[in-house]
Parts: structure tokens; C-alpha cells; sequence
């Protein structure tokens, strides 16, 4: 059997969007910048792309600006933003300590440039306490920006008391919200967003198409320069195929939220509860409470993620790890670290992320496996 | 990170060799910690300047246990000097490769062995120099290996 629980890394594409938007690779072709019949096509496309997800998120729809993926997205806002609204009097940026490496990698550039970048704790719950950001904003911040939910820990935070705040000293905020589709209603004037980032294949629409929201009326300077595409804020051919499946994916994820939330809820009450009966010295990383209820990060004491990780992926089932071991540049999860995990317990970690086309079966075969994996690791581990 | 583990790294993580522990053992070590993710303790057992037993217990990752039990194949039946100089480019081969960042795992395992093969042949001097200094014993053909073997694990 093979089971996918990573649907936090990438989904699969809805066969719905799949066949929807087929016809715009090999019939409907035509560049949307060009003014002929097949140019026109396109164009209307994307209009109708645009006007689906601007009901959706509720902003509007001269503010969408498609890209290549959330990463360009965060680069093109959080550095877009800095530049074009850096002064004698504003000079900060302040992100949180869990964002995604792309905002993260992103600040630290704009550090290098001279801005001042101040990085906002969070508790261990994983939250961003407001105490926190108003310690640290003032009149000089430019941009706060922080992601909606969490990657790793399933997280949410409090983002419209956190917009608030940021505007009382006139700055703007930015919110990575690529986990949170369709765990919260995504709205930018009802969260107070000026700028907001999302990803098509988070929600099972296509790979390699993104979304920067950017409140019209506010500076941004283009990330991407060339032929004036989106009103000169990214360059480039627009991706009908991708614009298109990105707000048919949007717009199902929100047609089937309450029956979807409903489900994974029950799913992961039933895992949780199991991996809890039936494995010893588990914990889970992160609130339980204010956290998306696709989101399973557990600690797996004595075991390490990665040794974990393949010895799953050898029975079938896909999870992810935030352990050293995985990573590229061998360093543990940063957000954990954030988090105040244990540094005993930093390389023991799972993320299972469940979504649209997991079923109970799956997860009945998935305890099974790990149950097995784990008393394994544990019996020739040296800690005990 | 995509890692591509080669199928006998795979064979070796999901079917270790040798894993497990030694009572008394003639040589322990323990190499790498929880922190930093890969941790390994050996156990040996010698006689007559061979390996006859080697174990290893591992909180790491798969090409941890993968690199500790080739190794531990490879030098049972080993002598003491010829194991003391295990190349661990020949854990890499043996494996059909390793991803590159996965290289410091085979590295840690014969750097591990080495530190068990040090401690055994520091209670070897020990017991030596205790022996001189002692009256003779009777039983001489054991009596450094049951001075060993009836010292604690550390």
C-alpha cells in the first residue's frame, strides 16, 4: 500500500483541475499579451482567473500578480516592499522566528543591504505573542511580515490583531499564507492584509504558479523585469494553464471546506489518538488548539526522524522530518529550535501532513507501519 | 532534500548486521550524540589480537546504521592492527556510494571502531602493567582477557 502524508510539501493535482485546464496547453495556446484571436483567448482567461480569486480572497482583482511559486512570491513582496519604501525614516523589516526560508533568506538579504531586520520569538506553543511584536515595531518598520500557518508545526497565528497593530505605526504587513488554503478564510480586508502570498500546488492545483497579492496604491518594486507583464510588477509570459488551474483549485478548496474540515478533523483526531495508545514516549510538537487539523508533528523519543523517515518510505508510506540528518546544510529544524524543543529531541521529529485523499484505511496501515518502525529503531538505539 | 540511497545502504539500514550490544565487553565507545543527530556505540570482543565479536548500537540515520554495519562486517574476524586501519572510503565503495552529505556518517563509524580499539588496548596496557606489579597468575593463558572481561561497561 502507499500512503502519502505529505500534503503540507505538495498535493496532488485535482483530476478536475487536471481536465480543466488541459485545453489551455493544447488548444486554447495563445500568449495573453498578444492582441489576435488566440492572444485574446488567453487573455480572457486570465481575467476570469483573476476575478475568481479576487472574490475569493476578497481583494482586488488590479492587486493579483501571478508568479512562479510562493518562493517568488515572498522574495518579490518582502524585498519589492523594503526597496521601494525605504526613507531617512523607515528602515525595518520584521519577520518571525518560524517563517519559511525563502522570507528568511529574503530579510537576510535586505540585512546585507543596511535595512535592520528584527526577528520576532515565538512561545512554545509556536504563536507569535502580540506582546512580542510590539515590543520590537515602531515608527521606523516598514514591513512586518508572518506567515499565517505554519510549515512544519501546522500553526496558526493571530493575524489580524498582528495587522492591526502594524498599521497603528504606519507600516505594512505581509502575511505567508501558502499552508492556511482552505483551513482559514483567507479574506485580505477582513484579515487586514496589504500583502499576501499563496501557492497553487498547496492546494491541489498545479506546480510552478503563485500568487502575490499587493494592495493597489502601495510601492513595490518589480523582483522580475522584462515586457511589463501584470502592470510591470513581473515580467514574463503569463502561465495560462497554471493561473487557470491555480483559481479552479482555489475555488474548489473553498466550495468543499466545510465537508474537507470536517473530515480531516475526524481523520486526525483518529490518528492522533492511535499513535498516542499504541506508541510510548511520543509528544506532539506545537498547539494542539490554534494548529490546522492536517498538521501531525510528533516527537518520536530515543529515534531519529530521517532513520525513521526511510524506514517508512521502505513500507510505502511518504512523511517528512525536521531532523539534521535530512537536511541539505545538516542543521535541525529551525522552527522546533524555535519552538524550545529539547535539543535531545531536535532530530527526532515526523510531520505527517494529511489532506484531500487520505482515508481511514490509509491511516489503519500507516499506525501498523510505524508502530513496527519504531519499536525497531528503539531496540538497537543506545538511549534509553 | 532528496537523498539517493544506493539499494544496498537501503538492504543495510532496513537488515543491520551486527547490531546489538556485548556484555563485558574488551573494547566500548560511544562517537557523534543526540544534538548533533548520530550517535554510535561499539562493542568489541578480542582474543588473541583478533576481533571475534564486534556489535553497535545507533540513534542515527539510515546510512548511520548502514555505515556501522558494513563496517562491523567487515572487520569481524579482523585483526586489531589491521581494523585500527579501516579506510572509510572503502565503506563508501562497499556501499556502491553515499550521497555527499551522507560521507561524515562513514567517517564517524570507523572513527567510532578506532575509539573502541583504543579503549581495549588501554586496559590491555593497564592489565599489563598492573600484572608485572602483581603476583603471578596461574591461570595465564585468560588472564588478561578475564581481567577485561569482568570490567564494567562504562
Amino acid at each position: 500500500m502507499k500512503v502519502y502524508l505529505d500534503n503540507a510539501a505538495t498535493t496532488r493535482l485535482d483530476p478536475r483541475v487536471f481536465a480543466k485546464i488541459k485545453q489551455y496547453f493544447g488548444v486554447k495556446y495563445g500568449n495573453a499579451s498578444s492582441i489576435h484571436l488566440f492572444g485574446q483567448e488567453a487573455y480572457l482567461a486570465l481575467k476570469e482567473a483573476k476575478e475568481i480569486i479576487a472574490k475569493i480572497i476578497g481583494g482586488e482583482s488590479a492587486g493579483l500578480v501571478f508568479t512562479s511559486g510562493a518562493t517568488e512570491a515572498n522574495n518579490f513582496i518582502i524585498k519589492g516592499v523594503a526597496r521601494a519604501n525605504r526613507s531617512e525614516k523607515k528602515n525595518k523589516i520584521i519577520i518571525s522566528a518560524i517563517e519559511h526560508p525563502c522570507v528568511r533568506e529574503s530579510a537576510a538579504e535586505l540585512s546585507e543591504e543596511g535595512f535592520e531586520v528584527v526577528i520576532v520569538p515565538v512561545n512554545k506553543e509556536g504563536l507569535v505573542e502580540t506582546s512580542s511584536l510590539k515590543k520590537v515595531i515602531d515608527d521606523k518598520t516598514i514591513l512586518v511580515s508572518i506567515m499565517a500557518v505554519n510549515n512544519e508545526i501546522g500553526t496558526i497565528q493571530d493575524i489580524k490583531t498582528m495587522a492591526d497593530i502594524t498599521h497603528k505605526h504606519g507600516a505594512y504587513f505581509h502575511s505567508d499564507a501558502v499552508q492556511a488554503i482552505p483551513y482559514l478564510d483567507i479574506n485580505v480586508k477582513k484579515m487586514g492584509l496589504d500583502f499576501l502570498s499563496l501557492s497553487a500546488h498547496k492546494f491541489y492545483g498545479p506546480k510552478g504558479v503563485g500568487l502575490a497579492y499587493v494592495k493597489p496604491g502601495i510601492k513595490i518594486k518589480p523582483l522580475i523585469v522584462g515586457g511589463g507583464q501584470e502592470d510591470g510588477y513581473r515580467s514574463g509570459t503569463y502561465n495560462i494553464p497554471g493561473i487557470m488551474g491555480f483559481a479552479y483549485a482555489l475555488k474548489l478548496a473553498y466550495q468543499e471546506r466545510s465537508a474537507y474540515l470536517k473530515k480531516i478533523k475526524a481523520l486526525r483526531n483518529y490518528f492522533w489518538n492511535k499513535i498516542k495508545k499504541e506508541i510510548p514516549e511520543v509528544k506532539l510538537n506545537g498547539s494542539m488548539i490554534k494548529r490546522i487539523p492536517a498538521n501531525l508533528n510528533i516527537m518520536f523519543g530515543y529515534v531519529e526522524g530521517e532513520a525513521i523517515l526511510i524506514d517508512l518510505s521502505s513500507k510505502g508510506v511518504s512523511v517528512s522530518t525536521g531532523s539534521a540528518c535530512s537536511a541539505a546544510d545538516l542543521k535541525a529544524s529551525s522552527v522546533l529550535s524555535a519552538i524550545g524543543l529539547n535539543k535531545n529531541f531536535l532530530n527526532s521529529n515526523i510531520r505527517f501532513s494529511l489532506g484531500r485523499y487520505n482515508t481511514k484505511v490509509e491511516i489503519d496501515y500507516t499506525i501498523k507501519c510505524l508502530k513496527d518502525t519504531i519499536k525497531r529503531l528503539r531496540k538497537f538505539s543506545p538511549i534509553k | 532534500m532528496a537523498l539517493d540511497y544506493t539499494k544496498k545502504t537501503i538492504k543495510h539500514f532496513l537488515k543491520p548486521k551486527n547490531i546489538g550490544s556485548i556484555d563485558n565487553p574488551d573494547g566500548y565507545a560511544k562517537i557523534g550524540n543526540m544534538v548533533c543527530g548520530d550517535q554510535l556505540d561499539f562493542f568489541l570482543k578480542v582474543e588473541k589480537g583478533k576481533i571475534i565479536d564486534v556489535k553497535f548500537l545507533s540513534f542515527g540515520c539510515a546510512s548511520n546504521i548502514a555505515t556501522a554495519s558494513v563496517l562491523t562486517e567487515k572487520v569481524k574476524g579482523m585483526t586489531v592492527a589491521r581494523a585500527k586501519k579501516y579506510d572509510w572510503q572503502k565503506i563508501v565503495e562497499d556501499l556502491g556510494g553515499l550521497p555527499r552529505q551522507k560521507i561524515h556518517c562513514s567517517v564517524m563509524a570507523v572513527q567510532g571502531l578506532k575509539k573502541a580499539i583504543d579503549d581495549y588496548e588501554k586496559h590491555l596496557l593497564q592489565t599489563a602493567r598492573e600484572k608485572k606489579t602483581l603476583k603471578p597468575v596461574k591461570d595465564k593463558k585468560t588472564s588478561v582477557e578475564k581481567n577485561l572481561n569482568s570490567r564494567k561497561r562504562k
